[in-house]
Order: structure tokens, then sequence, then C-alpha cells
């Protein structure tokens, strides 16, 4: 049989209720040794001292932060399409991990900003990019809250999904555009590559695989929780 | 001009308001909706017209021959009756306005606000709405509330003549109304039984 | 769609106040600007560009909700859906008769509001362009928002929070031109990418809008 199945709402909460106990220990692992390491075991960089070892938590919230809102469109997508009503409850799930950590991500380049620039916010390309993503989560989730029909509420969330990804990215566009077209200033420029070296390369690898591991459990977790949700509704209106 | 319902199921948000419905009508047929409030006589008539989905099921019947009259009455108050009407007119693309006026004797109210006329007149002004349509199959939500015994015969005739000229009409109504060779069709039989198992989140258990 | 584009201007036109708020709402925000920021003239010449594109966006925004609303409340919208004008074509007629008679006319009181704050002299052309080939996008990314929210009683916050962040690059491509042109930079880039995103809008923002009213008619 094909991934399909699992679109079934017994087969998935079959699967994911045998994954998830699995998949904690896993996230847990990874989460404890990237950070532990991260923070503990590796030099302090000569010139940003040891808060620069907030990336453990930056890069992978970051990441996070943008791969959701691509599950969710690719889940919306399949909503429209083939109409499976798990798929859209995952992209309602995990909306609100991915403005958690949107949140996370520009709360912790606050943090790392401070001491580094002497500001906890400057109006950069990127920085602005993630605040309006986590605007575009906070509409999404809103619009959820608002429909009370759930397949209509479904349909309109996963138009206003494709449509927001397409304006993200032109404000992404129009956002550097932007950024250079008012003064050359100071671009604080949040660009780890250049800062990463081996020390660090390895925990920040170790702590993304925590992350996507804990996105990934919260997701299932969450869309179960949905699931039963729609459960006891449909019980409801069949009984009364 | 047909229009063929099998095992037709609608809903209504989470609940399945009926099951299985099936009728079959030719050009001529007039079928005459019956049942409680809340049965679902306008949810079927909204799946009929195409705005809403049937659950399940299949519907055979043209989209482009499709006049709809809902419980509310599409009318602009801004807007006089005969402006409301040429809007309609351009809308289907049609030009009948002038004989729509004259044949629902709105002639005198053709320059009046909308929002000055009664239920009845406004009822009136629908009709000649469905008319100017020039549409086969109209599909009317409950055409007869709120109006007298003169406007609700003026509607049977308008239907019985729609009918007579090859059109089929589908209407929900508590009346009694005289359109001669008028089918019914009683929705209570449609009512899923209580208990019964529908959505895709009751199957098996978690 | 020729019919729906003129009874919604008939609507408008009638319906006292539709088009004229947004003027006066348009006003009230210029003015606004010297009470909370100061009557410097210098401040103000310098943010005028920025304030005029974001009060034409605010008082586009305030009228969106009637696009599809009033239609939805008596009926007249189901009876449309059932008609031979295809959803799209009725989404894109109505956006185009908000234009008509919000954005056009908020472009044309952008000038003499531009003088309020001091808008320097080369400005004026180029808010004037600005505006006239933004505000359609305004139009009908504001009208797939408010095809969203049609159904949601009291949804005007809701569709706030929805259509704002859908308007950030064209209020980024709109105020970048003519601040460009005060700096004596060279704004036709800006203008250029601003026409990009109005024609994408006009053309496929009709299509995202008709779904969204397909899913709200229910």
């Amino acid at each position: 049989m094909s991934f399909w199945e699992y679109a079934n709402p017994v087969k998935f909460m079959g699967l994911s209720g045998r994954l998830i106990p699995v998949l904690s220990v896993l996230t847990a692992l990874c989460l404890a040794v990237g950070i532990l390491w991260g923070f503990f075991g590796t030099p302090d960089d000569y010139k940003q001292g040891s808060t620069v070892k907030i990336i453990f938590l930056h890069v992978p919230s970051a990441m996070i932060a943008i791969n959701a809102w691509i599950m969710m469109m690719i889940t919306s997508l399949v909503w429209l399409i083939r109409r499976h009503h798990v798929s859209a409850l995952a992209a309602k799930a995990a909306a609100p991990i991915g403005l958690t950590m949107t949140l996370i991500a520009l709360g912790t380049g606050a943090i790392w900003g401070k001491p580094m620039w002497g500001t906890y916010w400057a109006w950069d390309p990127r920085l602005t990019s993630f605040m309006i993503l986590a605007v575009f989560y906070l509409g999404y989730i809103a619009l959820w809250n608002a429909i009370e029909d759930t397949d209509v509420a479904a349909d309109l969330t996963s138009i206003l999904c494709m449509v927001g990804s397409v304006f993200a990215l032109l404000s992404r566009y129009a956002v550097n555009f932007w950024n250079q077209g008012l003064h050359q200033g100071a671009s604080l420029s949040l660009d780890k590559e250049e800062h990463v070296d081996n020390a660090f390369y390895f925990p920040l690898l170790v702590c993304i695989a925590g992350f996507v591991l804990l996105f990934v459990i919260l997701v299932l977790i969450r869309t179960r929780t949905e699931i039963r949700l729609r459960r006891a509704a449909s019980l409801q209106a069949r009984n009364t | 001009m047909t229009i063929k319902a099998t095992n037709i199921c609608c809903s209504r948000g989470p609940r399945q308001v009926l099951q299985d419905v099936c009728f079959s009508l030719t050009s001529g047929d007039c079928l005459i909706l019956r049942g409680p409030n809340g049965v679902g006589k306008s949810t079927l008539l909204r799946v009929l017209a195409g705005l809403s989905q049937q659950s399940s099921g299949t519907l055979e019947l043209d989209h482009e021959e499709i006049a709809y009259s809902g419980h509310l009455d599409a009318v602009k108050f801004q807007l006089t009756v005969a402006e409301n009407l040429s809007f309609w007119a351009g809308v289907y693309g049609t030009d009948t306005t002038a004989k729509v006026i004259a044949h629902f004797g709105l002639n005198d109210l053709a320059d009046r606000y909308a929002a000055n006329l009664s239920a009845g007149q406004k009822r009136r002004l629908g009709l000649a709405r469905m008319t100017l349509s020039d549409r086969k199959i109209w599909l009317m939500d409950e055409p007869t509330t709120s109006l007298d015994a003169e406007h609700t015969g003026l509607i049977a005739q308008s239907i019985s003549d729609h009918c007579a000229a090859g059109g089929i009409a589908v209407l929900s109504t508590h009346l009694d109304l005289d359109i001669p060779s008028a089918k019914t069709l009683d929705l209570v039989q449609f009512i899923p039984a209580k208990g019964t198992n529908t959505s895709i989140f009751l199957q098996g258990s978690f | 769609m020729l019919a729906l584009f003129t009874r919604d201007l008939k609507l408008a036109f009638r319906s006292g106040g539709g088009f004229g708020l947004a003027l006066a709402f348009f006003l009230i925000v210029v003015m606004f600007v010297p009470f909370g920021v100061g009557s410097d003239l210098t401040l103000l010449a310098r943010i005028a560009p920025g304030i005029l594109w974001i009060g034409a966006l605010l008082a586009c925004l305030l009228s969106l909700d009637r696009i599809f609303q009033l239609d939805h409340e008596d009926g007249t919208l189901d009876v449309l859906a059932t008609s031979p004008l295809p959803l799209s074509g009725i989404t894109a007629a109505k956006a185009t008769a908000h234009w008509v008679t919000t954005g056009l006319p908020l472009t044309l009181a952008a000038i003499p509001l531009g003088y309020l704050l001091n808008l320097p002299e080369p400005a004026y052309i180029w808010l004037f362009a600005s505006l006239a080939i933004g505000t359609p996008a305004l139009s009908f990314i504001g009208a797939f928002g408010a095809a969203v929210t049609v159904g949601i009683k009291r949804g005007g916050l809701l569709l706030s929070l929805l259509v704002l962040p859908l308007y950030i690059p064209t209020l980024i491509f709109g105020a970048v031109s003519v601040t460009k042109s005060v700096d004596g930079l060279n704004p036709l880039p800006s203008l250029i990418l601003l026409a990009g995103l109005t024609l994408f809008s006009v053309v496929l923002m009709p299509f995202a809008s008709a779904l969204a009213l397909k899913a709200n008619l229910n």
C-alpha cells in the first residue's frame, strides 16, 4: 500500500502512536547532546565570547520556522487536491509550532545581537523577513479559529497558506530591495557560515537534528489531538 | 432537460442531514419539497444549485440552466426596480426587461427604489428576475413566505406557466400551491437514522 | 461583467459616504502625523512619502469588507454564483469597482495632502504615479482578503490582519520609489517592480478570490 493510506485517521493514529515514543527518546537525546556539547563542550569564540553559542538555539529554530511553513504549504496543497482531512489538520497543528520557532529565532537573535552590535533589534532584511513570517503565522492561526465549519476553515486556510507563501517570497525580495534602497546601512548579517568552524559545526548539526525531531513529534502529537477533537465533534453531531 | 439525483447525501457542517435522496425530473415537471423546518430542504436546494457540494451521490443536471432564488431576496435597496432588473438582464445576457416588468405588473413601480417595496412586491421582483434569466430550471427556497393569497397565487401561476413551457421547477414550501401535476417529495424519509456512522473520524477506534 | 462593475459603482455612489469616507480617513491620518511627531517641516518632508502611502493603504483597507459583504448579506452573491458569470470574473469586476471608488480618489487626494506634509517638489509626479500603479494591487489583494472573510461576522479586524502582511511588497515598492525621487536617486526600478506586482495581482488574485468565495458559499 502507498503512503496515502495514512490519510485514514485510524491508520495515522496507529502509526503515530507507535512512532512517538521512539522519536521522543531520540529527540531528547539529540537535544541534550547537542545543547550540552554546544554550550559547554566548545571553546569560546575569540571575537564573540560565549554569547555566540546562542546559535545552537538560533539556527535550528530559524530553520524550523521556515520549514514549518513549507510543510504547511505541502499539506495544504494535499488537502486542496485530495481532500484528506488528516493533512489539513496536520497543517493546523504545525502552525503554532512554526510561530513559536519564529519567535524563538527572533528572541535568540535579539539576545545575540545586543552584546554583539549593541542593539536588540535592527531592520536588516533577515530579521525583518522573520518578523513578517511571524505575522503570516498569526493570520493563518487566527483564520482557523474564526471559522466554525472545519471543512470551510480547512479550505480557506489552505488557500491563505498558498497565497501567503507567494507574498512571503515577494516580501523577502522586497525587504532586501528596501534595505539596500534606503541606505547602505550597517548590515547586521547574521551569516553564520563564515563563523562556523569545525568545533561548532558538529554540535550544531546535532542540535538541528534535535529540533527537526522535536518539530516532528510535536506536529504528530498535535495532529492526534486535532483528530480526537474532530472525532468528539462528529460523535456529538451524530447523537444530537 | 432532466435532473437526476442518485443517492445524494447532504450535510450541514459536521451533521449529515439527508441520506440517499433519489429523484428524477424531466421537462415540465414540478417538484415540491416538503418536511419540517430544519430537515434539509434549503441544503438540498443549494446542492442542486451548485452552491454546496453533496457529500456523496451523483447529480446530473445542467448548471447553465439554473435560476436560483433563496431565502433572501437578492434585491438592492439603493437601486430602482428597473435598475435591479436591467442589472440582471446584463448579467444573464438577455434583454426582455420591459416585457418582464409588464408581465409582473411592475410598470408603476419601475422607478421606485427597492427599499420602498412591500414583501409581496419584492417577491414579484424576484420572480421577474427568474423569468428574465431565461433559464429552464427554477430552484426556489420558500418562495411563498410572508405573502398574501394574491401573491401566493401569482407564484403558483408563474411556476405553472414555466413548467408548461417546458421548464423544471423544484421548490420548498409549507403551503398547498395549486400547481397542476406537481409531484411532492417528503424529505422526512431521507433523514439518516440516529446513530448512523457517517464521518471518517468515527471509523475504527483510537 | 460590465453590468456588475457599473452596478457596484452606482451602489458605491448612492450609499452615501461609501467613497467619501475613505478620503476623509486619509485626510485625518495625514493630519495625525504632525500631531504625533511634531510639526517640523524638514522631518515631515522626510517621512511624507511613507505616510502618504500608509495613509492611502489604510484608507483602502477600511472599505474592503464592503466588496462582498453586502451582496452576501442580501443573497445577491448566491444568485451571482449561479449566473453565467465566472466567479473569478465577479471578483475581478468588484475589485475594479473598488479601485475606481477608493484607490483612484485616494491617488488624486494624495497630491494636495502632500503639501500638508511638505513633500518636496520633484516627488509629486512620482507619488501620483506610484499610487496610480499601486492602488489597483491594493484593491485586488484586498478583495482576496474580503473573499476569505466574507462569512465571518465582524471580521474587519481579521481582514486587516490577513491583508496587511500581503500589502507589504506593494507598500515597499511604492514608498521607495517616492523616497528615491526625494533623494534625487532613480525611482524607476522601484516603480517597474511595483507595476509588475500590480500586474501579477490583477491577473492572478481573482482566481484565488474565487476559490475563497466558493469555499464560503457552502
